[in-house]
């Protein structure tokens, strides 16, 4: 085995395609994951249960049932409903409704970790029930779930090479197509597990200086 | 302090000037009964203190006047206008002439004290900006923390942040304040500074007060009524002078003997 850095440099210019698709999905995932995981858990803090029934059901399923099954779902089954996506914009969805399910738990912890004074004194205060959640609740809830969003940020970049079996060509997919091509599997592999650390590293770094600006 | 004993708290006898009303009260938690079917009332203006043991059901009472519990059976009127049993909506109108001071303070951490104090004014009574701003600057002129105005509350001492609190209930000029143990928490240095704050606002504004304390010299202070809580029930009420100074029942005599 020796390592070519012709192949590097010929494995380029897919590399860059395939990181921009990496990025595209793990960006739109995290924010679609990080709002949708915020309605779930308000919703499951409404008092009618024909509310919190559907929606218990609904993200209980959703998060023990295999993300690969789901995507597979999604891409091949709603198209025979009449709903079509581009295959990126289903891995998107696909991705964030996953994720989705585990962030509001995280919200959840976080709305229950603010303490129970805090809604006394909102009350006290004769807050809006809509005031005490967006200026009180959420904005001390939030501050203290980043670090745990964070995690699971990382958790679905590794997750989006999945998004090969729905024929998206992330940085996976495109290492995978210059191979078959080349016959050349050291350098785009290597290439791409580099691209995976560093941009954990980063996106680590990036939280870190969120937190550090939030928890004040 | 002049000693008016027509007017006893426990006295059903509707007036003008009666501002808050409980009948027949009663409240569980679980098997335990904490209030037991109790009425009392307070006129307007008074300073009403309430002493008694842990677990005597004080605290419940300012609690169900702020609606953070609710009664098991029994009425509670303020001014004249049903808080219980009331509609979600009718409670809403009714604690606008409620205000509160907790035993934590309970600011909220994520706003300056200025937005802690102008938060409410400005988002319930729909005051201005600017108008809600300056009632601020001119309560912590009061409460003596007019430099403060953009700190946040971890920045402050107990003593501070408790002030900061009054200032914060007093912005939504309520009728009546209720002060639940709100000294408890502070640093003994800090708990003068509070209660003289107190005694200001007791001495110079008209606003009804209600005190959980454990501070039986501060009772004996501002207030003009003292009722003695034991089991559920006011077992005894008057001046301070006479609960103070010659109380009539055996359980007043022996807790306040334990306490002072």
């Amino acid at each position: 085995m020796t390592w070519d850095w012709n192949a590097v440099s010929d494995f380029m210019p897919q590399f860059w395609d395939g990181l921009l698709i990496t990025l595209q999905a793990l960006v739109l995932g995290s924010l679609i994951s990080f709002a949708l995981g915020l309605v779930w858990a308000l919703l499951m803090r409404t008092p009618s249960r024909f509310v919190r029934w559907p929606v218990g059901i609904v993200t209980e399923f959703v998060r023990n049932t295999p993300l690969l099954v789901q995507l597979f779902f999604l891409f091949y089954v709603l198209p025979e409903w009449g709903v079509t996506f581009s295959a990126l914009t289903t891995g998107v969805i696909g991705i964030g409704l996953h994720y989705s399910t585990y962030t509001m738990q995280v919200y959840r912890a976080g709305i229950e970790a603010v303490p129970v004074g805090q809604w006394e004194a909102a009350t006290a205060l004769n807050l809006s029930r809509r005031r005490t959640w967006t200026a009180v609740i959420l904005p001390q809830a939030i501050r203290r779930v980043v670090p745990a969003l964070g995690n699971y940020v990382i958790s679905m970049l590794k997750d989006t090479p999945m998004l090969m079996v729905i024929t998206v060509l992330d940085m996976l997919g495109q290492a995978r197509l210059f191979s078959q091509q080349h016959f050349q599997f050291t350098e785009p592999l290597t290439v791409i597990g580099v691209a995976f650390i560093v941009i954990s590293y980063l996106a680590s770094l990036l939280l870190r200086t969120l937190e550090r600006r939030l928890v004040r | 302090m002049s000693v008016e004993t027509s007017k006893q708290p426990t006295d059903l006898h509707t007036t003008p000037s009666e501002l808050i009303r409980l009948e027949q009260v009663t409240k569980r938690f679980g098997s335990n009964t904490v209030l037991d079917h109790l009425d009392f009332s307070v006129q307007a203006g008074r300073h009403v203190t309430l002493i008694g043991p842990s677990g005597s059901g004080k605290t419940t009472i300012l609690r169900l006047l702020m609606t953070l519990t609710k009664p098991d059976e029994g009425t509670i009127t303020v001014d004249g206008q049903r808080l219980f049993p009331a509609s979600d909506k009718q409670c809403r109108e009714v604690r606008k002439q409620i205000g509160m001071v907790f035993q934590q303070f309970n600011l909220f951490p994520n706003m300056t004290v200025l937005r802690n104090i102008t938060e409410a004014p400005v988002t319930v009574l729909g005051l201005s900006k600017d108008e809600a701003e300056a009632r601020a600057r001119e309560l912590l002129d009061l409460v003596g923390l007019a430099d403060k105005c953009d700190a946040r509350p971890s920045q402050l001492s107990g003593g501070q942040q408790q002030r900061v609190a009054i200032a914060r209930a007093l912005a939504m000029r309520p009728k009546v304040l209720l002060l639940d143990e709100v000294t408890s928490a502070l640093d003994p240095e800090l708990v003068a500074g509070v209660l003289d704050l107190l005694r200001d606002i007791a001495r110079t504004t008209d606003i009804t007060m209600l005190c959980v304390t454990h501070e039986m010299s501060f009772a004996r202070d501002i207030s003009d009524q003292v009722l003695m809580f034991d089991s559920g029930r006011v077992i005894e009420s008057g001046p301070p002078e006479q609960i103070f100074g010659d109380p009539e029942q055996d359980r007043t005599r022996e807790f306040l003997s334990a306490v002072l």
